[in-house]
Parts: C-alpha cells; sequence; structure tokens
C-alpha cells in the first residue's frame, strides 16, 4: 500500500477541496448567518431574531406547512400516474419499443424546466390550447380558470419531476426475472398476490430512491410554482427568493433557507427510515 | 397433469402481466390507452411551443393567425426575431460556455471521486461518499444562496484585510459555473462509478505487476474502460448545466444564462420569441436524442 499513497493523495485532494469548499463550508455559513441580526444601532448580532420572525408572521409558516404537504402528496401522485407507465417499459411493452419509449421520456427533461413549464403555462391559459379546443367542440361556453391555480403548479410539479420517478422503479423491475412472474402465475397466484408478494417489494428500492428525488426536486422546486401558481399558491422556496432577491433580507432568507434544508431532511430521513433504505443506494 | 392443464386455461382467460405471458384483450387495450394518454401529457406542452412559434401573431398563444417565420429572424419596431435579438443570442452564448466549462469540471472531480470511493479505503470514507452524495438531497436553492452566502463573506474578508476585490466571488459568470460544479460533480461520479463497479481489477493488477505505477494504470488501463461513461457523464453535466434555474439565479451578475433569460421574459415582456426559442430547444434536443439511439442501435 506504501507505494500507492501518492495516487492516494492526488485522487482525495480535489474530491476535499470539492466537498469541503462547496459543500461543508457553505452550509455553515448558511446555518451561522441565520444566526446573525442586523439591531436598532445596526450592529450585527447573534440572536433568534430569524427563527422568531418565522413563527411570527402566519404566512410564513401557513406557506412552509403548506408546501410540506403540497411535496409529499405529489409525490405519492407523481408515483401513481408513473408506476403503471414504468411497469409497462420495463415489462409489458415489445423489445422493438421500450428503448425508443424510454428515450421519450428523456426528452421533456433535457429540454429544461423553463421550456416545459412555459409550455404548460401556454396550454392552461384561459385563451390557451386546452381551453381553446374544450371550446371548438363545444364542452364548454367559457374558459375555466386552470392557470395560477394550485391545479396548474401541481401538473407543472409532476411532469417535471416525474422522470425521476419512472427511471429508478424501470431498473429495479429490469432486474425482476420474468420467470418468477410466470412461476407465481403457474402455481396459481392471483394478480393481486402477485402484485403486491412480488411486484411491489422487488420495485421497493427504486420507489424508495424515486419517491426521494421527486419529493426534494418537487420541495425545492421555483419555476413550476412561480409561473404557473400564482398569487393564490404560495411556495415556500418563493419566499426564500424574496427575501434574497426582492427585500435583500439575506439573514433572513438564511433562516428560512435553514428550516427548508431541515424539513426536507428529516422527511427524507424519515421516509429512508420507513421503508428500510439507505441513502448511499439511492444515488444507484 | 389436468391441473396444469386448467392453470394454463386460466392464466390465458385472465389478465396478467408480462409479454411472455399470455395477455386478456381488455388488459391490453386498458394499458394501452393509458400509455397513449400518458405520452400525450408528456408530448403536448413541447408539441404546442414548437408549433406556436411558427404562429403569425404577437401574443404568445393562439388564436392560429397563418404560418410566418418572423420570430426567427425579423428585426422591426412590432416584432424582435431570435437571431435579431442580441441579448437573447447572449445568453444562449453564456449558456453554451457556462455548460461547457461544467461539464469539463465536473466530469474530472466526478471521474476522480469515482475512483477514490471504489478503489480506495481510508478513514471517513463513509462520511465524504455522504457529503458527495448530498447534493441529491439539498434543494437548488439551498445550494445558491448556501453559496452565495459564503463567497460573498469570503470576498468581503478579503477586500477588508488585503484590499483585493476578487470579481468572481461576487455573483458572476465565475461563480455560476462553480455553484452548478457543486452538484454536476455527483452526477457523473454516480455515472461513472456505475460502470467502475463492472471493471475487473485484475486488468489494473496486471499493469501494476508489469511495472507500471499506479497513476500510468489507471490512465492507460482504468480510463479507457470507462471512456463511454465518462463521456455520457460528460454530456449529462452539460444538459445539467444548461437547463439550471434554481442555483443558477442566485449566482448570476450581469450576463445572465438562458434560462434566467427565459424567466424574466416569461415574468415580465414575453412575445413569441420565447417560442421560437422553444422550438430551437426543442429541435435540437429530439435530434441529439434520435442521434443517440442510432449510436446505440448500431452497438
Amino acid at each position: 500500500m506504501k507505494k500507492n499513497n501518492l495516487t492516494f493523495y492526488l485522487l482525495l485532494a480535489p474530491v476535499l477541496l470539492w466537498l469541503i469548499s462547496l459543500i461543508v463550508l457553505p452550509h455553515i455559513d448558511l446555518f451561522v448567518s441565520s444566526f446573525q441580526f442586523e439591531n436598532d444601532d445596526g450592529d450585527m448580532v447573534y440572536s433568534f431574531a430569524n427563527y422568531l420572525a418565522f413563527f411570527e408572521d402566519k404566512i410564513y409558516w401557513l406557506t412552509f406547512v403548506k408546501t410540506a404537504f403540497y411535496s409529499i402528496a405529489i409525490t405519492a401522485l407523481a408515483f401513481a400516474i408513473t408506476f403503471p407507465v414504468a411497469f409497462y417499459l420495463s415489462k409489458v411493452v415489445s423489445l422493438k419499443y421500450s428503448g425508443f419509449m424510454t428515450l421519450l421520456l428523456l426528452i421533456p427533461i433535457w429540454v429544461g424546466e423553463l421550456v416545459t413549464i412555459y409550455g404548460w403555462m401556454i396550454l392552461l391559459s384561459d385563451n390557451g390550447v386546452i381551453n381553446q379546443f374544450l371550446m371548438y367542440i363545444g364542452i364548454i361556453k367559457t374558459p375555466i380558470n386552470m392557470l395560477y391555480t394550485n391545479f396548474s403548479m401541481t401538473i407543472g410539479l409532476v411532469y417535471m419531476s416525474m422522470l425521476f420517478m419512472i427511471v429508478p422503479i424501470m431498473s429495479a423491475l429490469d432486474s425482476l426475472d420474468d420467470s418468477i412472474i410466470e412461476a407465481a402465475s403457474d402455481l396459481g397466484a392471483s394478480k393481486w398476490t402477485i402484485f403486491t408478494q412480488i411486484i411491489i417489494p422487488y420495485a421497493m428500492p427504486g420507489i424508495a430512491s424515486g419517491s426521494i428525488i421527486v419529493f426534494m426536486l418537487i420541495i425545492g422546486d421555483y419555476v413550476a410554482p412561480n409561473i404557473l401558481g400564482g398569487k393564490s399558491s404560495l411556495w415556500f422556496t418563493e419566499q426564500i427568493y424574496n427575501e434574497f432577491l426582492a427585500t435583500f433580507n439575506w439573514n433572513e432568507g438564511a433562516a428560512f433557507g435553514f428550516m427548508l434544508l431541515f424539513l426536507s431532511s428529516l422527511i427524507i430521513w424519515l421516509a429512508l427510515k420507513l421503508s428500510g433504505q439507505k441513502l448511499e443506494r439511492v444515488g444507484s | 397433469m389436468a391441473c396444469t392443464k386448467i392453470k394454463w386455461t386460466k392464466v390465458r382467460k385472465g389478465w396478467f402481466m408480462i409479454r411472455s405471458l399470455p395477455n386478456s384483450t381488455i388488459y391490453k387495450i386498458t394499458f394501452r390507452i393509458y400509455i397513449s394518454l400518458f405520452y400525450i401529457f408528456l408530448i403536448m406542452p413541447l408539441l404546442t411551443v414548437a408549433i406556436l412559434a411558427f404562429n403569425d401573431s404577437n401574443f404568445i398563444s393562439l388564436p392560429w393567425n397563418g404560418f410566418t417565420l418572423d420570430w426567427f429572424y425579423i428585426n422591426t419596431e412590432e416584432r424582435v426575431g431570435l437571431l435579431a435579438d442580441e441579448n437573447l443570442i447572449l445568453s444562449i452564448w453564456t449558456s453554451l460556455q457556462t455548460g461547457f466549462l461544467v461539464a469539463i469540471l465536473s466530469t474530472i472531480v466526478g471521474t476522480i471521486a469515482a475512483l477514490l470511493f471504489e478503489q480506495e479505503n481510508f478513514r471517513f470514507k463513509g462520511l465524504l461518499y455522504f457529503l458527495a452524495l448530498s447534493p441529491l438531497v439539498i434543494p437548488g436553492v439551498i445550494l445558491g444562496i448556501s453559496i452565495l452566502i459564503s463567497s460573498t463573506i469570503a470576498g468581503n474578508y478579503i477586500e477588508t484585510n488585503f484590499g483585493v476585490d476578487i470579481e468572481w466571488l461576487r455573483p458572476s459568470f465565475w461563480l455560476v459555473v462553480i455553484g452548478q460544479f457543486s452538484f454536476g460533480a455527483t452526477y457523473v461520479m454516480l455515472l461513472v462509478s456505475a460502470r467502475l463497479k463492472k471493471f475487473d481489477r485484475a486488468l489494473e493488477e496486471a499493469a501494476l505487476s508489469l511495472r507500471a505505477s499506479r497513476l500510468q494504470a489507471i490512465w492507460y488501463v482504468t480510463i479507457p474502460y470507462l471512456k463511454p461513461a465518462i463521456i455520457g457523464a460528460f454530456v449529462v453535466a452539460f444538459l445539467i448545466s444548461f437547463s439550471n434555474f434554481n442555483t443558477t439565479i442566485f449566482l448570476a451578475g450581469s450576463d445572465p444564462t438562458l434560462p434566467i433569460d427565459l424567466y424574466s421574459r416569461i415574468k415580465f415582456s414575453s412575445t413569441p420569441v420565447l417560442n421560437a426559442v422553444s422550438f430551437l430547444i426543442v429541435t435540437v434536443i429530439t435530434l441529439f436524442a434520435v442521434f443517440s439511439l442510432v449510436i446505440n442501435r448500431k452497438k
């Protein structure tokens, strides 16, 4: 091992530099500055004032709670919508088409969130494609107000995150040998039994890592809630953006950021504990 | 035997489920309808913006007023097309440069991290690996604000103590590159690690026994083996950078990347030139996807 030492340190140095200067130090700074507060004399002092501001103003913690519950619900919705698709692509569709269909899934992600959310804005607006189409075929007389509601925000969040649910579930299902399902079927297992006893347990690591990534993307997203959600559906990230880019109260923004980080870490930790998964496996 | 027969008929008449088993027609049709609806949902926003890029109208949405190419090149008082819009071209150029630099940096450090975590054993390895994965579970907003805060603190410290103003520690082109690199490297590490796991270390040992140094073995044996994954990871890092908004918004200075520029246009001054840009991006990505499919087929 001795002669390998130099190589080891050559490998270690850039990784340490990356992790310490861009991950560890910034988060320490975030944590420290969330406790700094400019008092009436203009001096920076350490206090809990930034966190107190969060609890004193109803809109902050209401938005916080709403964001948490919506994120969990939308993650569940994304799972419900995409699980059949993941199953279809890895087990049902003929192999001839599965490559092409999987690739099609990736296109919206590569195109980027801004463009796809902008597309939904055009689709959902009052004189947008969906309203015009419904009026054209005579189902409705006046446009339905869909844009700038929780509904449009939910569509946007599901759309931008769902691929990250499908891919991990697909890769978990791909390793499930078809002959196991065949064997169960031969032995007379019902579809419900096969589904709950074989498919779901087998897909569980994929479901867990997909849900965690999707949840994190949703709770930390700004574009979909801001462009599609409008005033009636505030998202907690929007409060952080306001603190940093509109009112320039960075310390309070840091406190809000830390609250969000704490919330998302807590929920992910709980999800890992409940599903018996490990973070190390989420990455793979 | 009779028993087996009955069960097979039951399966044939039944419903489930995978390619190799017979499926009922209703099961197949329901599934196909659902999948078709899903793909319509998937394609609709992209198709809509792409088509509306050719709408002869001053508004981003319907009604359809006929075909025009105005929004791609024209430069009049009323309409400024994509090629005539200097700010837009500039932000596309900024995004391309950023993406390229982020991809290079992330690929180098991400690959090194993959080698380190897959092949070496050392104290605190678990902790470091956890940190390297953490950008997956830290919201982009948080990465953005924490890097903004710490670079500002560092910049202020250097300015008061040494009297030097370091520009790239303020929101700027380089700070965006640094910020996007902080999570780009994680994705590269994961993609390269996946291939490195399948690597037969006997090959490296063979090189070592032929008196290659460890670095030579990595450079001449391991890296060539990893090449496909490294190229793939480079592309992924570029695309992640090109479309990032959440982290970039805090770190961008006076030269915004394309997503930042698009965002402010969507919010404050949307014209159909947005559709033209969207059309361009959708087309390039689709061609790229088809290209990668063809390459994979050949293999």
